[in-house]
Order: structure tokens, then sequence, then C-alpha cells
């Protein structure tokens, strides 16, 4: 076993694989980049080396550094995690050219499953079935167009170097191939630097299910499927072990199929075996067809961990190090059902953009696996991948793991930034998902609906208004006294825009009316927070002047300083007026020119210095009262501006 | 010693008691809700539909959410002026801001205008003597057009009138209590010094004025034509004239500023008292409406009241078996140390010394001192007069006149004659005097004052060998009796601030709690008492 290894990555898979380390006696070395200083991974590993800027291109993919950073803290094996460098061959014959160990599979291995259309001729030959579909060297236009009309639309367009879904389009129609391939190559060559493309048979109803395989270099074990249906954009959002509806003959032939697939490249280490499965008619052995092979542990490795109660990164750091395979094809054990579900920083109904934000407050549910690189108070950057976490539910049944999730969800309480928790949620609360009906267009059909974000009630802004008012706190014996009535006191909330203008009463310190709109909400405080309406109330994380309740996905309300109204006022004013006795020496608008606040409009000369006039406020010059050279008093007006449009508002 | 009670919650007495209390209270609460209607559904539309916030809704948007809000002289001029002044058109009490006690004076356009009728001035002063007592930062929240002048005699000329709240701004100032003043409508005449004599000025674009003299005025004087706005507008102020020093968009935005203003202040709370941790009376104070009964001539132990009020129930009584007529010793009330003198029966000598014992007590150790007072008066007879019952009474009163200890009374039940010195009233100018719907006030009893009438005037008719029947003698009495009940009732007493109003008596303790904390803002200065006749 090693001594000490160093993790080539960040966030929640650095924080990961430096658990099972500890957890072995294995000492970890973490490396940073600029943005990561205090990270999480930094802070958990034994020592942390930095490597650069915050762009990844600075840090996280310069392995020269990073093998840099191995020798000189004396680590001797290269855990790579995904993404980054997990898959590039070249770093993986740097690092044994160094004299380390890379905790993976051969660099020989990597590139013969790099390049899409050779992995495919190469499994076919291993008689592994493979989806029809083009995968030569020929790139010209007219000889791809062909092919696909061949292989018979609807057809896929892939870059032969890609992954993740980028370089990726589907064409329903011939007329469309064209434009299709102009995209596919430019976002191909954007992502990986070569605009190669294959093209491939699109299966109606598909099914992404894909098999974890372990091999040694030699001979491989699989360690049955997962079923990654649950896809927007190619991006999977949520994924299960085992598949739904899978049979142990299915099961069988596509383990064996992974096995061969394996095998055939002296696959070492860790890795996955995609398939595509046509579920429009049940599992059948004959409907399924390789699709890549992920040469890494995959971002869902959890919930295949879950149902085997195998440690996938003790496996790795165990066969790296020279160990046998730890356990044999039968010897593996299946039990019950895991779901993962990612949750992200993304602006859901702005189209799952990534979001960024300081998480003010960060909580997951008691009794959930959390995998997680970031605690309350870290920062989202726009640098990486905007993942918050991958929550984790195990039970004995699909239908129980499914309730944890829902559960897990409902008690997960992010603030500070925007999330898709909702969108999450919504998901496992789907008719189809729960009954097991599941395909890769699942989401896209219903993403209407998945998407819908439920507006604040009454009670969640009545709640979000007593925090606002700080009166989350346990309160002081005479909160609220008046003599008779109770004096009624309005707060400021900006919710996603809105601002709302609720009041509150107290009738005594631990009981709360709070008016919204037209509704009222009777709030009352007991040992444990406040009940509305007898229930109590979400819990609530204030940072700053951000109240996020947690009710659903979480809703955030800013409190708005009431004096930021001030600014607004000093840049207000029709009319632009002399500060003092002097001179105009010049005047650079005319009537109707339209100016911005801050626009420089004249030029007055007075007690020997020059004072630029500037626009007070965006608007139109209405009337220059005086002329270039003329001597005027203090306060003498010299611009007006046409005053503002009602109808602007 | 925790004290015990007595009372039987469930028996008829307490029941019947609760029941008389709770109809005086609704007297009073009815009239309370008058008062903070101010002038009126028709004028409250007006006042809002000039964009302008109500005036308790301004109180309430200037201090902390959450913040109590000890309201003075809430039912003041409660039926007088023909009831034109609810509140006496103005509001005034202490809240918090950032944390900060302060003094609240803001004026109910909504009430003739905010004019100041003699009530109005009246409790203007008042509260300004609690904040200079106290030493609490005042706030004006201005829109007043200034006296009211078919009331001009009694607003105007004397010593406690209108003059005077300028004089009170420029003497607290000078005493480092800051004075900030919100602008929010009109400041006419003299009602302009109160912004101008204002450390902090904020007055609201397009509604705040502040002139000498407004368009009408100056256009009978010389003849000028000018709006308003030019003459004494936010525009004005606070770029031309320097009157005002910060232009605020609307009433919440001065409001905000108001805050800011205060929470600049720098100013901390002086060590004065040892508080400890707060803790609940073992016994509900919601049962003092059952412990006291209904009927002021029905007597009982004044510790009922005592252990519904202090932590704990625990009272630390002094001298309980030497002049047991005055109950006096220490307690916390919600962690604040405090001297208890309460009456249980008349004063007689051994009480009035032992009262005077206490206070020094209390004064040495600069503890405030809290009096429950319930007192029919020193006793009367030959056997007292000629042991000197003056003397030791005027022992009590000088000690009460001289402490500096802050000193709050509760008015639990009668206030008559002499006891009303002796027990704090408010001659003796406690930093509160407070009253329960029950209590009633008067030199002397309505009985004896028209029995005291009808012996002089039965003596004049029987030495003139006239007759006086029981019939006309009790004719000739009622006049008196029905003058001193209707001038004895507390809503009497306080429409004209002989007190700084009525109180919920279950709220005792927390009205207790916030007078002392309101008058602990001021350190507690060495006392010096005059000469004791010994």
């Amino acid at each position: 076993m090693f001594k000490k290894i160093l993790i080539a990555n960040r966030g929640e898979i650095a924080c990961r694989v430096i658990d099972t380390a500890r957890k072995l006696g294995v000492a970890t070395v973490a490396v940073y980049s600029d943005a990561d200083r205090s990270a999480r991974h930094v802070a958990m590993a034994d020592e942390a080396v930095h490597i650069g800027g915050p762009q990844p291109a600075e840090s996280y993919l310069r392995g020269e550094a990073i093998i840099a950073a191995a020798k000189a803290t004396g680590a001797t094996g290269i855990h790579p995690g995904y993404g980054f460098l997990s898959e590039n061959p070249d770093f993986v014959e740097a690092v044994e050219a160094a004299g380390l160990t890379f905790i993976g599979p051969s660099a020989k291995a990597i590139r013969a499953m790099g390049l899409k259309d050779a992995a495919k001729k190469l499994m076919e030959e291993a008689g592994v079935p493979v989806v029809p579909g083009y995968h030569g060297a020929d790139q010209s236009d007219d000889l791809l167009a062909n092919e696909a009309d061949k292989i018979g639309y609807p057809v896929l367009i892939k870059a032969v170097a890609g992954g993740g879904g980028k370089g990726m389009r589907l064409v329903e129609r011939a007329g469309d191939f064209a434009d299709a391939l102009a995209s596919a190559r430019s976002e191909a060559k954007t992502a990986f630097g070569n605009p190669d493309v294959l093209i491939e048979k699109f299966v109606t109803s598909p099914r992404h299910i894909e098999v974890q395989v372990f091999g040694d270099g030699t001979e491989a074990v699989h360690l049955y499927e997962r079923d990654c249906s649950l896809q927007r954009r190619h991006q999977k959002v949520i994924e299960e072990a085992p598949a739904p509806g899978m049979t142990q003959e299915m099961r069988a032939a596509m383990g064996e199929a992974a096995v061969r697939a394996a095998e055939a490249i002296g696959y070492a280490g860790a890795g996955t075996v995609e398939f595509i499965v046509d579920g429009s008619d049940g599992l059948r052995p004959d409907g399924f067809w390789f699709m890549e092979m992920n040469t890494r542990l995959q971002v869902e490795h959890p919930v295949t961990e879950e149902v085997t109660g195998i440690d996938l990164v003790e496996w790795q750091l165990r066969v790296a190090s020279g160990e046998p395979l730890p356990l044999g094809q039968s010897e593996i054990p299946l039990r019950g059902h895991a779901f993962e579900a990612r949750l992200y920083a993304e602006d859901v109904p702005a189209g799952f953009l990534p979001a960024t934000g300081r998480l003010a407050h960060l909580a997951f549910a008691d009794g959930c696996r959390a995998e997680t690189g970031v605690r309350t108070g870290d920062e989202i950057s726009p640098f990486y991948d905007p993942m918050i976490a991958k929550i984790v539910t195990h039970g004995p049944t699909r239908d129980i793991a499914l309730g944890k999730m829902r559960r897990a969800l409902a008690e997960t309480q992010v603030a500070g930034t925007v999330t898709n928790l909702g969108f999450l949620s919504a998901l496992c609360a789907h008719d189809g998902f729960a009954a097991g009906k599941v395909d890769t267009g699942l989401i896209d059909r219903d993403l209407a609906m998945l998407t819908k974000t439920p507006a604040a009630t009454a009670e969640d802004i009545a709640l979000a208004t007593l925090a606002g008012a700080g009166l989350m706190d346990a309160a002081e014996p005479v909160s609220g006294f008046t003599l008779w009535a109770p004096i009624r006191r309005t707060i400021l909330l900006d919710h996603d825009g809105d601002v709302l203008s609720p009041a509150i009463e107290l009738s005594g310190p631990d009981t709360a009316r709070v008016t919204v709109g037209d509704t009222v909400v009777e709030a009352v405080r007991g040992p444990s927070g406040w009940r509305i309406g007898g229930a109590l109330a979400p819990e609530v994380a204030i940072t700053g002047d951000l109240v996020t309740v947690f009710s659903g996905a979480g809703l955030g309300f800013r409190v708005p300083d009431p004096l930021a109204i001030l600014s607004a006022d000093a840049a207000g004013g029709d009319v632009v007026e002399a500060p003092m006795p002097g001179l105009v020496k010049a005047v650079f608008v005319k009537p109707g020119d339209r100016v911005e606040a801050g626009q420089k409009m004249a030029i007055m000369e007075a007690m020997k210095m020059e004072h630029t006039l500037t626009a007070p406020r965006d608007g139109v010059v209405g009337e220059v009262l005086a002329a270039e050279g003329a001597q005027v008093e203090a306060h003498a007006a010299l611009i007006a501006l046409e005053p503002e449009e009602e109808a602007a508002a | 010693m925790k004290l015990q009670s007595q009372a039987m919650t469930g028996s008829e007495s307490f029941q019947a008691n609760r029941a008389a209390h709770l109809e005086m209270l609704g007297t009073v609460a009815d009239a309370a809700a008058l008062a903070a209607a101010g002038g009126g559904d028709k004028s409250r539309e007006r006042h809002l539909s000039r964009g302008k916030m109500l005036p308790r809704d301004r109180v309430a948007n200037l201090l902390d959410a959450g913040s109590p809000f000890l309201e003075v002289g809430a039912t003041a001029a409660h039926g007088m002026y023909d009831d034109a002044a609810p509140a006496a058109g103005v509001i005034a009490g202490i809240g918090r801001v950032h944390g900060q006690e302060v003094m609240v004076i803001a004026n109910d356009a909504t009430v003739k205008g905010g004019t100041y009728y003699p009530m109005t001035v009246k409790k203007h002063l008042r509260a300004q003597e609690i904040a200079q007592e106290c030493n609490l930062p005042c706030l004006y929240l201005v829109d007043s057009g200034g006296a009211n002048l078919p009331n001009q005699d009694e607003v105007f000329p004397d010593r406690d009138h209108f003059g005077r709240i300028f004089y009170n701004q420029a003497q607290m100032s000078a005493k480092g209590i800051p004075q900030i003043a919100v602008v929010m409508g009109s400041c006419t005449a003299g009602g302009a010094y109160v912004p101008a004599m204002s450390d902090v000025t904020i007055i609201v674009k397009d509604q705040g004025t502040i002139f000498l003299a407004g368009p009408p005025l100056v256009k009978a004087a010389t003849g000028e034509v000018v709006t308003a706005e030019d003459l004494g507008g936010g525009d004005v102020h606070t770029r031309l004239s320097g009157v005002a020093d910060y232009l605020a968009e609307d009433d919440a935005h001065a409001l905000a500023l108001a805050r800011r203003a205060v929470e600049s202040l720098n100013r901390t709370r002086p060590d004065t008292v040892r508080w400890q941790a707060a803790e609940d009376p073992a016994y509900d104070p919601d049962e003092i409406l059952g412990v006291v009964p209904g009927d002021l001539r029905t007597p009982y132990d004044i510790r009922e009241v005592i252990a519904r009020v202090v932590d704990g129930s625990r009272f630390d009584e002094f001298k309980p078996r030497f002049g047991e007529t005055l109950v006096t010793g220490f307690a916390h009330l919600m962690g604040c140390p405090v001297g208890i003198i309460a009456n249980n029966g008349v004063l007689f000598s051994e009480a009035a010394q032992k009262g005077a014992h206490f206070v020094e007590l209390c004064s040495q150790r600069r503890i405030p001192l809290i009096f429950l007072q319930n007192i029919t008066g020193f006793m009367v007879g030959r056997k007292y007069e000629n042991e000197g019952i003056a003397r030791h009474g005027a022992k009590m009163v000088t000690a009460v006149a001289t402490t500096n200890v802050p000193k709050v009374t509760m008015l639990v039940g009668g206030s008559f004659g002499a006891g009303n010195y002796g027990m704090a009233g408010r001659a003796y100018q406690p930093r509160f005097l407070w009253t329960w719907p029950n209590s009633r006030i008067s030199v002397m009893g309505g009985e004896q004052a028209a029995g005291v009438l009808a012996t002089v005037k039965r003596d004049a008719i029987e030495r003139g060998g006239g007759d006086w029947s029981a019939e006309e003698e009790a004719e000739f009495k009622r006049p008196t009796i029905e003058m001193f009940e209707r001038q004895s009732h507390p809503l009497y007493a306080s429409a004209r601030l002989w007190d700084d109003g009525i109180v919920d008596p279950r709220k005792t303790r927390e009205v207790l709690y916030l007078s002392l904390l309101a008058a602990l803002n001021a350190p507690i200065e060495e006392t010096r008492f005059g000469v004791f006749r010994m």
C-alpha cells in the first residue's frame, strides 16, 4: 500500500479520495489553485501544494506542476479523480516516467478508449455489440451526410475525442445535418482541440445503462449496472443502481460484455462501460449497444458502492499498489437499491445556467450520504463545475431508497446561491420516475412541470419577515410590549426582484401577526422556534442581508437597505447648477441630446479651478440656459434635463 | 424569601374581583383606542392621501422591530376640549432605535393639524422632562401647525408653555442629550424652532416645511407671494438655508435616516446597578386581577401583588414586625435590584419612620425605589397628633423628596391626602408615575369632603336656630361626592397628565421594568437628604 498519495483534483472527489486514503492509513497531498486556497479538500489533506491560477489550464491541468508537487512531498501515487487530467494518456506517461504510480488505467488503455470510433471498432472485434454508425477517418461533409443517410435518421453526431455531451448533436432530418455538423465540429474543436466527429444511430426511447468494471490489467470483474437515464442535455441528473426492470439474463449479458471490453484493452482499475439500451419494449439481452468506456472513476460511483458495500477508491488504491482484485465475480454482493442526485448551483428558470455565490449556509439531511467539496462560507466560483454535492441514499427497495432521497432533498439547506434543488425534488416526485419508467427523454418531455418554481406562500414570507426584522432569536420578555394596542412595523423584502412590504405586530414577545398583502399570518413562538398555523415553521438562515427560508427548495429574500435610496437621490435632479460664481468655459451638450448619468456636460472656471459639471441622471437635455463665456452666479441653472417620463416605469 | 400567596384562584371573590377589574380595564381600553385613532377616519384618509404615514406608523417604523414602546400620556386630554384632541394630538413614549432607548415625540397632524392645545404642551413638556431625567435622546417627528390659536392664553405665555419646549431642547443639548428632529409636515412659527434647535434635522422632500411665518402671513405682512415649498421646503432648507441637514424622499426614508442618526450617537449605558438573571414570578401576574379587590375600601395584603411582580416572587422584607402598615423590602425585577415600599393600610408614626429608614438604605446602596401606592392617609386623632405623627410623616416625605435614586410609583389603589406625598406622588417627581384603572386620587375621599362641608353648614344653620333635615343634608352632599368621584377617576387624572398613564395591572411588571430601564440611562447621583425632624 502507498504511504502517501497526491490527489490531482479538487472539490468533492478530492475529498472523497482523501476520506478513503485516511481510512487506509495513507497520507494525502492536495493541490490547489488560487481560487481554492481555503477549499475543503485543502483543509482535509495532510499537506497541500499550490499549483497556480484559478483557471484549470493554470493549475489543475498542469501535469508537470502536479508531478513536481508529488516529488516534492514524497507522494508515490497520484489519484486523478475525474475530469481534468484523469483521462489524459500523456499525463499518465509523464507520471510513470517520473517514477510515480498513476492510480488508474494505463496510457495505452486510455488511448484505446479515448477515440470513440477506434474504441467501437475494437469492441466490435471483441464481440461487444455496438450501435450502427460511421467511425471513419474521412471527415468530408458529403461522406458524413451519406453515412448518416445509410444509418437512417434520427442520427447522433458526436465528437470523436469528446465526452460529457460536448460536441454532440441530435439530427432528426437530413436537411438539418449540415448545420448540426458545423456546430458540433466547432464545439469539439474548442473543447478538445479535435474537430473530428462520428455518426451513430439514435435509439428511440433510449436508456443509458452503464456497467462498473474493475480490472487488474489482465482480468476484470463487473460490479453491476447503474441506470443514468435521467439526463438533461446529456448531463446526468439522477443515477441509480440497479437499473429498473433489469433481469438476471440481461445483467449477465451486459456484465459479460463489459468485462470483455475491459479485458480487451488490458484494463487496470475502475472503469465504466456505457451502453445505450432500447427501453421501448422492456429490457432485452439483444437490445443494448456499447457507447463508450470511461477510463476513470465516475461521478456516480457511490450508487455502486451503496449496493455492493464496496469502497471503489479503496479498490483503486489496493490494485494500483499491486494487490490482486479483492473479490472474485461471484463474491460481489448486490443488495438493495441506491440513488444519487447531483446538487448544482444553477439557475433552473434561466435554463439551468451555472450560478455562483458564497454559500451562506449549507446543511444536509441526517442519514443521507452527501459527497461535497464545499462548506458553509465557501464560494461557488465561476472557474469550476458548480456542483455543490452529490446526495446519495440507499434502501432495501427502490421505493424506500427513493423515499429517503425525497426526504434528504427536502432537508437539504443551501443559502447564498440558486440551486437545482427544487428541480431534483420535482424529479423525485415524478410518477414515471417513481414507477421506474425512465428513459433519456423523460426530463425534456416534462421539463415545464419539473422546473415550475412554487411561489413563496404567505407563511414563507411571514417567516422571512420575522427573520428580516431580527425576531428569530429568543425574545426579551418585553419584546413587542405596548400599553394598549400593538404597533405595526413594516419591513421591506426583495424576493426575486419583487419588493414586498409585509407588516408585523407583536402582541407579546412570542406572538406575532404578520400581514402579507391581504393575508394575515399568525405566528407563535415556542421553545423550538416559530410555529405558523400550528406547524413548526421551516428553518431559516440569515447571512448579512440575505434571509433564506428552507421551504421547498429554499426561498431567498434580501432585506433592502432603506437608505440605498439616498444614492438615487444624489443622482437625481433635473437641473445642473453652477456650484459657485464663475465663468462657463465650455458646454458640451445641446437640447435633445441623450445623456447618461455622470456624462460631462459643461466646464466652469471659478477661483482658478476648472469644475466639470456632469449629468445628474440618465435623460434628455431639455434646455441649455447658459452660453459659453457667460459669467454666472452660484446656483444659477445652467442645463435643464427633460422631466423623467412617467411612462418609463 | 419566597412569598406565599393566600389567594384561592377558584374562589368566588377572586372571580368577582377579576370581573370588576376587567370592566374597569375595558373602559380604559376603549379610551385608549379612541386616543390611538387620532383625528378620525376622514382626517386619517386625508393624511394618507398626501403620501404621509400615520403618526403611529411613523413611530413604529422609527423603532426597532420588536422594540417595546412605553407610551406616555396615552389618554391625555381624554374628555377635554369636547374630545377634539385625542391623545392631546401628540404621541410620546420610550422605544428603542438600534438598541438605544430614546424618547419619541410625534405630532399627530390628523388632530387639528397637530396644533398645540394646553394639554399638548403639557404632554410634550412631560416627555421632555422624562428624557432629561433619564438621559434619553429625543426624536421629534414634527408635523404641527404650531400653537392652537383659540387657546393661545393657555399655550403661549407662561413658564411651562410652548417656549419651554425649546428651552428644554437647549438645556438637554447642553447636557449632551441628543436632539433629533424629523420634519414630516408643517413646522410653523414657534414650531420652526423644534428643528432649528435640534442637533440634527431631517426633512421630507415636498412635504416638510419650516418657516416662522407661513405664506398667508407673509402676504399680509409684506405683500410677498410665495409658495410654502419656496418659502421653507425641504430643498430650500437642505440646500440654501441650512436649517435642515438631510433631505428625505418620503416618510420611510426620513425614518431610516433618523435611525442612522441614532446609530452614530456613540452612547453607552452608565454603570448603575448589579443586574442578575431575570426570573418569572412564581405566581402568575395575570392573577393580580383576582387578588386585588374590585372595591377600594376592601383591605387586602399588598404582598399578593408583590408576589406577582418580582422575580421568583422572592421578597427580602425589611423590618417586617415594625410599622406593619407599610411593607418595605428588597427584591429583583427582571434582574434589576429594587427596593419596594408598599401600603398595607393607613400610615402610623412607626410606619413613616420605617419608610424613611428604608429610603435611606436604598439611597446609600443606590437601589431604585418602587412605590406601590394605596393610601387613605396618615392616621388622625389626638393620640397620633400628640405623639408627633406630622413629624414622623415629615421624615418620610423628606427622605422621598430628596433621595436621588430613581423612583417609580404605581398607583394601585387610593391616593388620598398626605399619604400621596410620602408615597412619591406626582409632586415628588418620581421618574414615572403609573396608575391602575381601579385607582382613585383626591385630597380626601368624596364622602369625607362632603361630610366636612356638611358639618360646617349644619353648624351654621343650627347656630341660626334653623333646622336641617337628613334629606337636605344628603342633597347638599351629593354634588360634592359626585364631583370627587368624577375628578378622582384615573381617566380624569390621566387626561390632565397627573400621571404618565393608566396601565393594565397584569402588565405592572413590564411597565416597572421598562421604567427602571429607561431611568437607568442616567447615572445614580449621590443623595444628600434634608434635615430630618427627629
